[in-house]
């Protein structure tokens, strides 16, 4: 990146909420059902019919606008977007324009140096989707699918405050793990339940005035995100320093091509002609209903991994980890409650050789082959040295397989460990015995070679023996001579 | 049986109702009656664009099997057609438009569904102005609508064809939709009960939108009885429509029998300037003498910005219809252009030849008014001037029950007459468009004739007070036959 230009960043996310049904209608918002068997006559726009607002979306957005300490509006109105497209049935699409019911919110984030970093959030609003256009298999003609067409949408757009593709990505990250939290958007993004738009210009650092922007669409997936703005930053910081003017336009991302192009500049954009929708009675919240939606928030992210903190004494670098998704931060809390191991070695777990075996699968944490209490009985054999970390590895990945708990698999595979003294003191003086060159050297001062010892008795004990007893006992053997 | 079924035609719903409950006719003897009259009358009067005679007998039948029975519910095998905006399962829906000439609604609308409830039977649809947008049933893509006093002239509209049909005596009650006096200002030029309840009173659901925020259903009759009885039916909560309103509906045919006596009638001073015809003015004042004659208090009033309602309306109407009729794009339903080339092409095409010229007109007006930079000049101004006329009516009705006056400034007028000159026809619902911009309840009642053509006196009354203005029409209809009297072409 190129030190002379300052980037600026704002985000409009559009999640999809989490009903059964759609925004202003009864028909289910379920996905990947066969085209068009998901929309009622409402969702076609067809003449006469209105729209209803399902109350959940409202509990929804009023859930989200306190999440992110921001003005929930005691009076919101749905306007109407008008524009000409064939996947909009009506001709309009039903939204918030001047009066949105979230307003004024922010998030703190941790920029790339590790610093807090306010963004401010300055509106969210409900609207329905669109339907989808189908171009492939229709020869010269277009499909029409309305399935998607009212299904009800969140957008939340920030302020410019992100200088950085890594912000930018952070934020939303965020953003997608509150939602989540809140229970109020799956948050998948391959079916397009949390997508969005980004809005990026530059500007020579120091000056105030923000530079020309490009709103760069289409972007699904946090790492086309970040790729599709770190192309964007530097074809406008080229075409700036090749003395050129960026152009207001809008730019789509070619994931295959990993490039952005001009799509519409906004000269020739549509003229929305937004006015209030007649057919929608504004909608009114009083205080009691917000402070009861307030009262069922889960515990947030952010507090959450103060808690961590502060109770478990985690590394914030961890807690930052466990505290992602809602189920994560549900498992390891189960881990940590049933088990005798530190909590460090049950974050450790849930981190390292857990997250692995998910990441490695591709499933969710709620979908893990080891339950909680399963990978907290583990941990106990770990605690109560009837293993060693190093068995419990093994057993783990056992145990993802399907062959049973820690205690059947320890009973079944003979890996219970050595803490017999006796027992060890017996492998300890064979190896002695074996080895009198090294002996002698480490008589001699040669301290280092007792690593050598330990990995030999640890190997004639086939593992088992307990590592810190075989440290102990060595080095009393090695100095006895 | 059979006796006296040759004038059934002459007889209100009320009357009707009785004679089958007699046994006097049956539901079916009814229903044939009044399928032959629509046959014969329609070539001259052009007032229906589909007839369900098929589906009638059937209803019909099925009326007379109930009544035998013992199952009387409260329309149970009486005549109604609706307007041709309200979407009727398995008919015809057209709006009076080409773009919607093949439109065969999947559902049925809250009032047809309401009224088919309570066991009337559906005869036919009604011709009306393209998308209701007009005042004298020009517009239509079906041809004009005859004013049945006279065949030269405009029923007016936009629910003309359902007035031309209650006034010839083919039909005893219809449908209508009233958005700047589509209901009322046709029922007085044809000598009918035109009743507009309250914005919100009745469902929206079903009604093919023109304007949302004024457009109301109601009905056309002959005798303010009836059009309590519709309105029995037809009110009520709809949670279909968000912006139906929970409140209780009463009993309107029993708050008929309530004296004017006491009765505080407010006169618009601004009614009565230039604009109104010398005659229709004479008929609406004696009418106001003979209600004061019963013991109705007559208080002069002022609506200050009553005058701003007409160019307010034709900022705020045309600006939803704008958005309203964008759903008309070819896709889905209704009229497509052949061979599109492209989207664009698709969308010219297809709403060029769909669209008549007055719908395109306000279509461009609404657009324009709801523009980037023209907003705040047009649709937030005529909103704020919308606001300050509900204010004047609402001050008003501080100390009057009811406000009276003319309901159009003319008689009918010729066909063909105002059709060059938009303004004109935008005129003729000067003394209407206020109670829709308010959302207020109205009512015509026929007040006499000028030249021999009818002439309606308009009561409006606050927020769900139809009772108030029932009651009064009622009393009015106790002391004149003029309800009474048919176009003698039609008798």
């Amino acid at each position: 990146m190129n030190d002379n230009w300052e980037v600026v960043i704002g985000l409009e996310i559009h999640t999809q909420l989490a009903t059964n049904s759609k925004i202003f209608s009864g028909a289910s918002t379920a996905y990947g059902a066969e085209a068009n068997t998901q929309a009622c006559l409402i969702d076609l726009g067809y003449p006469g019919v209105l729209p209803v607002l399902n109350g959940e979306v409202v509990r929804m957005a009023v859930k989200f606008g306190l999440a992110v300490n921001a003005t929930v509006a005691t009076r919101s109105v749905f306007a109407r977007k008008n524009y000409f497209y064939p996947d909009l049935p009506k001709g309009y699409q039903i939204s918030q324009y001047e009066l949105p019911i979230v307003e004024n919110g922010e998030l703190t984030i941790r920029d790339e140096h590790g610093k807090e970093k306010r963004i401010g959030i300055t509106r969210a609003h409900l609207e329905e989707d669109a339907g989808k256009s189908v171009h492939e298999g229709f020869g010269q003609e277009t499909g029409i699918d309305l399935n998607r067409a009212g299904t009800p949408l969140l957008e939340i757009v920030s302020e410019p405050d992100l200088r950085s593709a890594k912000q930018a990505i952070t934020y939303m990250r965020k953003i997608h793990s509150i939602v989540r939290y809140l229970g109020i958007s799956d948050g998948n993004m391959q079916e397009g339940s949390f997508r969005c738009d980004a809005n990026v210009s530059v500007r020579p650092r120091g000056q105030e005035k923000l530079g020309t922007r490009a709103e760069l669409k289409n972007l699904n997936s946090f790492r086309f995100i970040e790729k599709a703005i770190n192309f964007e930053i530097e074809r406008q910081i080229e075409i700036l320093e090749d003395g050129g003017k960026v152009v207001l336009e809008t730019r789509l991302y070619d994931s295959d091509k990993d490039e952005t192009r001009a799509m519409r500049s906004k000269e020739e954009a549509n003229d929305y002609r937004y006015f209030p929708d007649p057919d929608l009675l504004p909608v009114e919240l009083d205080e009691e209903f917000i402070e009861s939606v307030r009262k069922s928030l889960p515990e947030l992210p952010d507090a959450k991994l103060s808690r961590f903190v502060e109770q478990y004494k985690l590394k914030p670098a961890d807690a930052e980890i466990l505290t992602v998704s809602r189920a994560l931060a549900d498992y390891f809390e189960e881990v940590a409650e049933n088990t005798d191991a530190a909590v460090q070695v049950a974050a450790n777990w849930v981190i390292g050789d857990l997250a692995a075996a998910l990441n490695n699968e591709s499933i969710d944490i709620g979908d893990s082959r080891i339950e909680a209490a399963a990978l907290a009985g583990l941990l106990n054999r770990i605690a109560d040295n009837t293993i060693s970390g190093k068995i419990a590895k093994e057993i783990f990945n056992a145990m993802w397989s399907g062959e049973g708990g820690a205690d059947d698999i320890i009973e079944a595979k003979g890996l219970k460990q050595i803490t017999d003294s006796s027992a060890i003191e017996e492998i300890v003086d064979a190896v002695i015995e074996a080895n009198p060159g090294q002996v002698a050297e480490y008589r001699g001062g040669k301290e280092k070679l007792l690593g050598f010892f330990v990995g030999k008795v640890m190997q004639d004990s086939g593992g088992k023996a307990n590592p810190g007893q075989v440290n102990e006992i060595l080095k009393k053997k090695l100095s006895d001579g | 049986m059979g006796q006296g079924t040759d004038a059934l035609y002459t007889r209100t719903l009320t009357d009707l109702a009785r004679g089958l409950k007699d046994g006097e006719f049956s539901s079916r003897e009814l229903t044939e009656s009044l399928l032959q009259r629509i046959d014969d009358h329609q070539q001259r009067l052009n007032a229906f664009i589909t007839v369900t005679a098929d589906d009638a007998l059937q209803r019909a039948d099925a009326a007379d099997k109930a009544r035998a029975n013992g199952n009387e519910s409260l329309l149970n095998g009486l005549p109604i057609v609706h307007k041709d905006l309200f979407c009727t399962k398995g008919v015809l829906t057209t709006c009076g438009s080409r773009i919607l000439a093949n439109f065969i609604s999947p559902y049925d609308a809250t009032v047809v569904e309401r009224i088919s409830a309570a066991g009337a039977v559906m005869l036919g649809k009604t011709n009306m102005d393209e998308f209701a947008m007009g005042s004298s049933t020009e517009t239509s893509y079906y041809g004009p609508v005859t004013n049945p006093w006279n065949i030269k002239l405009s029923p007016g509209g936009s629910s003309g064809g359902s007035a031309a049909a209650v006034a010839a005596r083919i039909v005893p009650a219809a449908t209508g939709t009233d958005t700047g006096g589509s209901i009322r200002q046709p029922a007085a030029l044809t000598g009918t009960v035109g009743l507009k309840p309250t914005y919100g009173r009745v469902s929206r659901f079903g009604m093919v939108a023109f304007a949302s925020s004024l457009d109301q259903a109601g009905v056309i009759t002959r005798s303010v009885e009836d059009a309590a009885l519709l309105l029995s039916v037809i009110a009520g909560y709809d949670k279909r429509d968000s912006t139906s309103v929970d409140h209780p509906v009463p009993d309107y045919v029993a708050g008929l029998s309530k004296s004017v006596k006491g009765l505080k009638i407010g006169i618009v001073r601004q009614h009565f300037d230039e604009g109104l015809a010398a005659d229709c003015e004479e008929r609406v004042k004696a009418a106001l003498t003979a209600l004061k004659e019963e013991g109705a208090t007559l208080i002069e009033i002022d609506l200050p910005n009553i005058d701003l309602s007409v160019p307010a309306y034709y900022v705020v109407a045309p600006a939803e219809c704008s958005s309203n009729l964008s759903r008309f794009d070819g896709v889905r339903f209704g009229h497509r252009a052949d061979n599109p080339e492209d989207l664009f092409d698709l969308y010219c095409r297809t709403r060029s030849e769909g669209f008549g010229a007055e719908v395109q007109r306000r279509i461009m007006t609404g657009t324009y008014v709801l523009s980037a930079g023209y907003y705040d000049a047009y649709y937030l101004k005529a909103q704020k001037v919308r606001q300050l006329i509900s204010q004047d009516f609402k001050k008003a009705f501080e100390n009057v029950d009811v406000i009276a006056g003319p309901t159009a400034p003319t008689t009918a007028f010729a066909i063909g007459e105002k059709t060059d000159d938009p303004i004109q026809m935008y005129l003729n619902d000067i003394y209407t468009i206020g109670a829709n911009l308010a959302g207020l309840p109205g009512i015509s009642v026929p007040c006499g004739f000028a030249d021999g053509l009818p002439v309606g006196l308009q009561l409006v009354a606050p927020h769900f007070a139809e009772e108030t203005i029932l009651a009064c029409a009622h009393q009015y209809q106790q002391l004149t036959d003029w309800h009474a009297q048919g176009p003698e072409e039609f008798s």
